[in-house]
């Protein structure tokens, strides 16, 4: 390579550059491609579709948009089958789906939401609170992208056992980086997950979610139109952090310029998890939205994983096919950046638009008001190459479809392992179950103090839940519900499940049934489900057994939501989740989003709001105990089948919940999950600070009747002018209802007759007091 | 008129706007960071009056009859909380404009600016706990002749939500006592024993006011509870509601 370096000072920060013609003239040159992630054969195909050996920056872009994480190039062959079973008629309400920054819908009266749910796994377990943090700026980009104004957020954690020592030093971080930015940012956290398994010990789980709203006929799209369009980066600088997030990169070979000296060096030694800023975003959010309003924005992109790779490659090949970017304009934070850094930089609160020529100064303008930076950095071409120059020379000359849409993809070997069926084998009918009515008491206490039953209000309490003045439910609620503005009673709903128990057991169902759970969250709080998206998380790619878990997850759940008839909109996979080769439980989350025409009929969980109220359990309990809490809780004990799903149902409990919303006939409902009745019962006493009369089904085990986990249940309570009426439709739709119980608002106890009467205070003091013990 | 470029941009579906039945006209000011304005504003509305947006580099109060100093992280509060605002040009006007009587209200990260801007005595530091706190927090108004205040009973208890990581009211002991001397403390944190107090405040502090009674700072948020639909009650809007009043007087 040439040697450059000689004539530089010390002091100064040495620039390599590498040009494309350099690479033609020097092209046996040996490049650090294995470093950087690249196999033998794709990088054998780069310099095929290249003619020569790729400059360092080309290796840079290529080598981190053909990475999984942005290129899908194992899970790409299974993810098809999303379109293939997404009907015409599914369709009909997407305005955008999978393949743009996140899918968006059109939920009527002239309105759209978007929504996308993505994974932060890795860089949470290296740094938990700038990983958590920077995973939510990331997803409300991705929301922004689309001309949307992000609304609402959500999260999605799991960790390691909840009394590991190194769950202490997660956690905390996890969540107050997920509040710390979003907080900040000014979006209300309106639900999640928080859930602990010991498979997640050496890798959290850290997905994030966010909900914009616009106005449908005001999306926009990643793409760069129009030769002559000026393309401008703005927001935050572009520095050293984050360099290689997505690829890891080796960054003392990345260079070659190991000769450079030992500041160099240190300089190169940088965190590659990034460091957010959510004022910084605040202002790029507001900044974004004050230029789409005065139409100044022809294609727009979010800068995330993969920089400046990813958003000049894929601006430029959805649009006319040709953009020309000057890189020496990029501002900088740091000196002395390569060209190949610049690319890769993953510094967050960065977006780039293409913008007319006439409307240049109009949007910088724009960007002055909010005080953020912004430059022209390029330009839109017709000539089918991206060419990227730094001072004056030509580092990077490629077709950006071959970079951004045209990777490798892989067939990866698909096996189901054989201990699949020791699994299965291993059911959990011979664990000892509890019978007396001490037993009982005692199991009841036990299980809504358990880590993954147990109030998430120290978590939740840590999150805005409030601003914008238009959260209309939020945690501890089944679904997340926010109005999508002051002067409409139209609202959206969200919810996200996924159990990695039931997963485990079989990947196909279980995917079902984090859909199901998701499904019956949305429609419990009154909402009309509409659109799924997801964020597959699963341990290697390279592991046969993993990917027969992922392959049967996508089509489960593929299947499932053709059943249901509504639409995947997009998603997001996250694998090698894994400590050395034991891979995490399969945790496909599912997020289903819902329509409500009027949030002032939204159903609340907590009893108590009538005077008199009947508590009545809608479906059939039967004797389902594989992947249960309780076994988890009590026996520590992991086997069998997951409870059976049916989807057919979901959507006829889905259609009684909402009738029932809409009539007026239900003042609280919620629904069954893990921990089963006793669980959702204890829940919705404590939330209305109410207590109940519950009269267990005298056909059932007491102990089936309060734990068992079977799907498509849930409890509603009836106020008593409403029951007759209430029961008929159910009757009308043939489906099973059993009457279990009254509330008691002169008693704060909830009394199970013939099995124990518990305090709500002594409830209280259990459910509410194991994380703050854990964690404050 | 209302400014509407000074507006967050898209926030303008300009609710209600023809709620304005008493023609009082309440500012509301907006720094970059500022989150709560939008609740602010709305608030503002229900409550009967016109909702004035101020921009943080702005000096004109273009004749606004109060001012409301949102809740937010008004330029991201990486230094001391509200420490930057207290010195943008908006703030200037305020602060002169209060000298001549002009009644403000600072929620959260604005009683911060109002405590930095020497509007109020004292100063908010990190939570005792050192964590960010979002619950909904009974409140008891311990006076009610302030401009602020006149629509509560006398030891009214409201619940209003509470969202913050620096609410802790510290002060000189001898501001704390001139403050419960001369009827200050304007709203006290009350509720359960032992938990009522959610961030360590001396005197269990909540907000407090100016010696005439019309500027006052509090760090929970009145203008999320205007509506039980997305608060938990509608305690607050008696703030709003009082202001009005006393500008009707007037």
């Amino acid at each position: 390579m040439p040697n450059e370096q000689s004539t530089a000072s010390p002091e100064e920060a040495v620039v390599h550059v590498d040009t494309v013609s350099a690479a033609q003239a020097s092209p046996d040159v040996a490049q650090p491609y294995r470093e950087l992630g690249l196999k033998d054969d794709e990088y054998t195909r780069i310099r095929e579709i290249l003619g020569r050996r790729p400059t360092e920056a080309e290796l840079a872009m290529y080598s981190v948009m053909w990475s999984e994480h942005c290129s899908y190039k194992s899970s790409k062959v299974h993810l098809s089958y999303f379109g293939k079973t997404t009907t015409d008629e599914m369709k009909s309400k997407m305005l955008a789906g999978i393949g743009e920054n996140a899918g968006v819908v059109d939920i009527g009266d002239g309105w759209a939401v978007t929504f996308k749910v993505e994974s932060h796994n890795h860089p949470s377990y290296v740094e938990p609170y700038q990983g958590a943090a920077t995973g939510v700026g990331g997803i409300v980009r991705d929301i922004l992208a689309m001309g949307a104004r992000p609304v609402a957020v959500m999260d999605q954690l799991r960790f390691g056992p909840a009394d590991a020592a190194d769950t202490r030093r997660v956690l905390p971080g996890i969540v107050s980086g997920v509040g710390g930015y979003g907080n900040c940012l000014g979006l209300p956290n309106i639900g999640g997950e928080v859930v602990f398994d010991e498979s997640y010990a050496g890798n959290p789980l850290v997905n994030a979610a966010c909900i914009g709203v616009l106005r449908s006929e005001d999306m926009y799209t990643a793409h760069a139109s129009g030769a002559g369009n000026k393309v401008i980066l703005y927001g935050s600088r572009t520095g050293l952090d984050g360099i290689g997030g997505v690829s890891v990169l080796a960054s003392d070979t990345f260079s070659g310029d190991g000769s450079a000296g030992a500041g160099s060096n240190a300089r190169r030694k940088l965190p590659s998890v990034q460091v957010g800023d959510p004022f910084a975003e605040k202002v790029l959010i507001e900044c974004t939205l004050e230029v789409f309003a005065a139409d100044l924005v022809v294609g727009i992109q979010d800068l995330g994983g993969a920089g400046l790779s990813c958003a000049t490659s894929e601006l430029a090949s959805a649009g006319d096919g040709g953009m020309h970017v000057w890189l020496d304009k990029v501002p900088l934070r740091a000196t002395g950046m390569s060209p190949a850094e610049i690319l890769s930089s993953e510094s967050q609160e960065r977006m780039c638009a293409v913008v007319t020529p006439d409307k240049v100064e109009a949007f910088l303008e724009v960007c002055r008001k909010w005080e953020v930076e912004a430059d022209v950095i390029g330009e839109v071409t017709d000539t089918g190459r991206l060419v990227i120059t730094f001072h004056d020379e030509v580092v990077v000359d490629v077709p950006p479809r071959t970079v951004a849409h045209e990777g490798p993809v892989y067939s990866r070997p698909v096996e189901r392992p054989a201990s699949q069926d020791v699994l299965e084998a291993n059911t959990p009918d011979s664990l000892e179950r509890p019978s007396t009515p001490e037993e009982l008491r005692e199991t009841i206490l036990r299980m809504i103090a358990s880590p993954n039953l147990c109030s998430r209000a120290w978590v939740t309490d840590q999150y805005d839940r409030y601003v914008r003045g238009n959260t209309v439910l939020a945690q501890p609620a089944d679904s997340g519900v926010v109005r999508v503005s002051d002067d409409s009673n139209l609202g959206v709903s969200m919810a996200t499940d996924c159990n990695g128990r039931y997963t485990a057991l079989d990947p196909y169902h279980g995917a079902q049934l984090a859909l199901a759970e998701a499904y019956r969250n949305v429609v419990t709080g009154g909402a009309a489900p509409t659109a799924v998206t997801n964020c597959l998380n699963f341990g290697s790619p390279e592991d046969p057994a993993v990917m027969w878990q992922f392959s049967e997850a996508v089509k489960g759940l593929a299947d499932g939501c053709a059943q249901l008839g509504i639409p995947v909109t997009g998603g997001n996979v996250s694998f090698y989740n894994q400590t050395g080769t034991t891979a995490i439980l399969p945790t496909p989350v599912v997020g289903v989003l819902g329509v409500i025409d009027d949030v002032r009929r939204r159903t609340i969980v907590g009893v108590g709001q009538e005077a008199g109220e009947t508590l009545i359990l809608l479906g059939e309990t039967l004797d389902e105990f594989g992947g249960s809490e309780w076994a988890n809780v009590v026996h520590n004990h992991l086997g069998g089948r997951p409870p059976a799903v049916n989807l057919d149902t979901e959507r006829v409990l889905g259609e009684i919940l909402i009738a029932g919303s809409r009539d007026g006939m239900i003042s609280a409902a919620h629904d069954l999950s893990e921990g089963g009745l006793a669980q959702a019962v204890v829940e919705m006493c404590l939330t209305g600070e109410t207590g109940a009369r519950i009269v267990l089904p005298a056909d059932l085990d007491p102990f089936v009747a309060l734990f068992s986990e079977s799907t498509a249940r849930v409890v509603v309570a009836v106020p008593r002018s409403e029951e007759l009426r209430f029961t008929e439709m159910c009757q009308a739709r043939q489906f099973p209802m059993t009457r279990i119980g009254v509330v008691i608002p002169e008693e704060p106890v909830l009394d199970i007759q013939d099995v124990a009467t518990l305090s709500l205070d002594e409830l209280r003091t259990a459910w509410e007091g194991t994380l703050p013990a854990l964690f404050a | 008129m209302t400014d509407a470029s000074n507006s967050q941009a898209s926030n303008g579906q300009a609710p209600n706007s023809d709620t304005n039945l008493t023609g009082a006209r309440i500012g509301v000011i907006t720094f970059p960071g500022t989150l709560d304005d939008v609740d602010a504003a709305r608030a503002v509305r229900y409550a009967g009056a016109e909702a004035v947006a101020l921009w943080h580099a702005d000096d004109d109060l273009q004749g606004v009859d109060a001012v409301v100093v949102p809740g937010g992280f008004s330029y991201g509060d990486y230094l001391r909380a509200g420490a930057i605002s207290a010195r943008t040009t908006v703030m200037g006007a305020v602060v002169e404009a209060a000298k001549g009587g002009l009644p403000v209200l600072g929620i959260c990260n604005g009683f911060q600016v109002l405590t930095e801007s020497g509007l109020l005595p004292g100063a908010l530091m990190r939570n005792e706990h050192l964590r960010f706190i979002c619950r909904d927090q009974w409140l008891r108004v311990e006076n009610n002749t302030t401009v602020w205040t006149t629509r509560y009973e006398p030891g009214a208890e409201i619940l209003v939500p509470l969202k913050n990581a620096e609410g802790r009211y510290v002060a000189d002991a001898s501001v704390i006592d001139e403050l419960e001397a001369e009827g200050r403390v304007i709203f006290r944190y009350v509720g359960a024993e032992g938990d009522h107090n959610p961030n360590g405040s001396l005197g269990d502090i909540a907000g407090i006011s100016s010696a005439d009674g019309r500027i006052v700072g509090l760090m929970p948020h009145p203008e999320h509870a205007i509506d039980a639909l997305t608060g938990p009650t509608d305690d607050g809007l008696g703030i709003f509601l009082s202001v009005i009043d006393s500008l009707l007087k007037v």
